[in-house]
């Protein structure tokens, strides 16, 4: 829990030189977790799938965003969100106890700068869902303004090599108390490149028969390429893709699944992350209990039933997923291989520091 | 054979075939898919023997009725193997399984329909719903008499796939979960969770698409959405697939009074529903008591999570019950 005592730790803390990674234990992944007392987590995990730390939230997490150097996570609270925690992760203090301003609500993700200066929050603006980017400066991390995300409901969000930011406008107005959908038959979503300055630079968009496809997550690949998870609302029934890969630019492609496994993601992919070796792009569908792998092109290769599964995040050749049975495992050339075990639920996301 | 294999499993787990997934495995998916597979086999049998769509009828209705008491029963061969699809492709909102048999049937060519050829075809063109085309719907001429034996031979030969990948290895693999090996189930609760996940995915199944689909909405009955209306089997399919998930829910948890309560409830208002396609949607009486059978089968979900979910020590799981 966030006490008045911890957080005033922190408020001092961040007063003092700052932790850097080595400090935590040098963790390769940042993921949340519930344990079997109801309570939440944040665990830092070594590449081999073992916990370097384990801290305390106060909350169900979503995702977290890692800095840089320091030894700072952001867990970001669950839709409608409402805080988000900055957690020194060499001390387990709470640095600080994020709040969007009146009227907005964080959505889910969040980024660093590349220098590690400035922090970067998905949020919505509460009564009409549109879009905010808002910005925090990571020495106090105080609010110092907005941009207009390009889009309704913004998810994930991921800094480029160049400075410029990608966000998954994912088209979806929800209630500000509830996440009760609103605008299902009209939605339209959009991935959109920011300049540094918060200046809309591109903007692509699905053909309208895909308006449905909520675009929410966000991997990179080494060669710019933005490959983008989907969340289908139409008809269950009708068999979509997934994944789009797209080259700002460039026009997007759309990668269907092999013919055989067209409706076993249920319509949702909840994570995806490209392989440590930048040649397969993965999607998780905790829905139907599957991992899709794709090459790099956008072309099927293989996929694998695990239940619950969700994180993905890039291992040192493939990939490392978790899932809500408590595995963490290396997922390789069409192959599941456990790496650890525990009594814990891992939630959605597995974010790898970089 | 496979009695024998499963009582050496059995006995080097030390456990007594009364419980949760031994029960299921032995009592309920084994006897099944064997019954599948035998289905088939006589559904190519008389397709081969006789072509005609007369004759292939009864032995196409027989070899739908075992496919419901598997094809919830997911996990395993029919997942690995990518066979669920091309064994029943429906929904089929695009109408994609028609437009690719207009497609063969317009290429015409004998090559496409060997049994390696034919294995390869999209899975729109092969299954029971082509085969429900063949017999019900479409002309009858020589091309159209390869295509049946084709596909009932097709048919066959994945339900002789699945049968064999059950027997000779995803059984052992539910039963020995957890062990040192068994790189699918790193527990056994992970094989409980795989047949509760069957479970409770086959009542949504039927709730949703079964029965939500001619529905539709208030406003706008969809009729000719029901499933197998040409075989005249919609609400057969519905009394069939409850019957067997009862059947899996009896095997997981013997002790499960509400839930078997909630099972005979629905079957009971399905064996009293004199719509066997689902037409009735269209008229607000109609509608009505099919809205009633959805309700009740919404109320097997939640009996079956709390009571066999709970028994069972697994529930919807964190992540695919959440959303992000």
């Amino acid at each position: 829990m966030t006490t008045r005592r911890t957080l005033l730790a922190g408020l001092a803390a961040l007063a003092l030189p700052r932790p850097v990674w080595a400090e935590a234990g040098r963790p390769a992944y940042l993921a949340a977790a519930q344990l079997p007392d109801g309570s939440h987590a944040l665990f830092g995990l070594s590449a081999q799938g073992e916990t370097v730390f384990s801290l305390p939230l106060p909350a169900r997490g979503h995702a977290a965003a890692a800095h840089p150097t320091r030894a700072e996570a952001v867990a970001f609270a669950r839709r409608p969100g409402t805080f988000a925690l900055v957690i020194g992760c060499a001390s387990g203090d709470v640095l600080a106890r994020l709040t969007p301003p009146a009227g907005r609500q964080f959505n889910g993700h969040g980024a660093f700068s590349a220098d590690g200066t400035r922090l970067y929050t998905s949020e919505v603006v509460a009564e009409s869902s549109e879009g905010r980017i808002g910005l925090w400066d990571t020495t106090d991390y105080a609010r110092t303004g907005e941009w207009a995300s390009g889009g309704i409901g913004p998810h994930d969000l991921k800094r480029l090599a160049d400075g410029r930011l990608a966000v998954a406008n994912g088209g979806i107005a929800t209630d500000p108390t509830d996440r009760t959908k609103l605008n299902l038959g009209s939605m339209r979503p959009n991935l959109t490149i920011l300049t540094a300055e918060g200046r809309v630079d591109d903007q692509m968009e699905l053909s309208a028969e895909m308006w449905p496809n909520s675009i929410r997550h966000l991997a990179l690949a080494p060669d710019g390429t933005i490959a983008f998870a989907m969340q289908w609302e139409g008809d269950p029934a009708e068999a979509v893709p997934l994944l789009g890969l797209w080259q700002p630019g460039q026009s997007p492609r759309l990668c269907p699944p092999l013919e055989r496994e067209a409706l076993a993601m249920r319509g949702y992919a909840a994570s995806i992350a490209f392989s440590g070796d930048g040649r397969q792009v993965g999607l998780t569908s905790p829905k139907g209990g599957r991992v899709q792998v794709f090459g790099a092109d956008g072309t099927a290769a293989f996929s694998l039933a695990r239940a619950d599964v969700s994180g993905i995040a890039p291992g040192s050749q493939g990939f490392i997923v978790t899932d809500g049975t408590g595995v963490v495992a290396e997922l390789g050339d069409n192959r599941l291989r456990p790496l650890s075990s525990g009594p814990r639920a891992w939630d959605n996301h597995l974010i790898a520091l970089v | 054979m496979r009695t024998s294999l499963l009582a050496l499993v059995l006995s080097a787990l030390g456990l007594p075939a009364v419980a949760d997934v031994p029960q299921a495995v032995t009592d309920h998916a084994l006897p099944g898919f064997a019954a599948f597979a035998t289905a088939t086999a006589a559904l190519d049998a008389a397709a081969q023997a006789d072509c005609a769509a007369q004759a292939v009828q009864p032995a196409y209705q027989a070899a739908f009725d075992a496919w419901l008491g598997v094809s919830h029963l997911t996990p395993g061969p029919l997942e690995d193997q990518g066979l669920t699809l091309a064994i029943a492709f429906w929904p089929d909102p695009k109408g994609l399984g028609q437009k690719a048999l207009k497609t063969l049937v317009a290429t015409g060519d004998p090559a496409a329909l060997t049994p390696d050829a034919f294995a390869q075809q999209s899975v729109a063109v092969r299954g029971l719903f082509t085969l429900e085309r063949l017999l019900y719907t479409e002309p009858q001429d020589a091309f159209h008499c390869t295509l049946t034996r084709a596909v009932a031979a097709d048919l066959a030969a994945m339900a002789a796939l699945a049968d064999a990948g059950w027997r000779d290895g995803f059984a052992d693999e539910l039963l020995t979960a957890g062990e040192p090996g068994n790189a699918r189930y790193l527990s056994p609760a992970e094989a409980r969770q795989a047949l509760f996940t069957a479970l409770m995915t086959g009542l949504e199944f039927t709730f949703d698409s079964r029965l939500g689909r001619p529905l539709g909405t208030f406003d706008r009955p969809r009729p000719e959405r029901a499933e197998a209306i040409a075989s005249g089997r919609s609400l057969r399919n519905v009394t069939l697939s409850l019957t067997a998930l009862r059947g899996l829910a009896v095997a997981l948890v013997p002790d499960s009074p509400s839930t078997q309560a909630a099972f005979d409830r629905a079957l009971a208002l399905a064996a009293g529903l004199d719509d066997p396609v689902f037409a009735g949607v269209a008229d607000p009486a109609g509608r009505l008591q099919v809205e009633i059978l959805q309700q009740a089968v919404d109320a097997i979900r939640v009996a079956a999570l709390a009571e066999v979910g709970g028994t069972l020590g697994v529930d919807a799981g964190f992540n695919a019950a959440d959303g992000d």
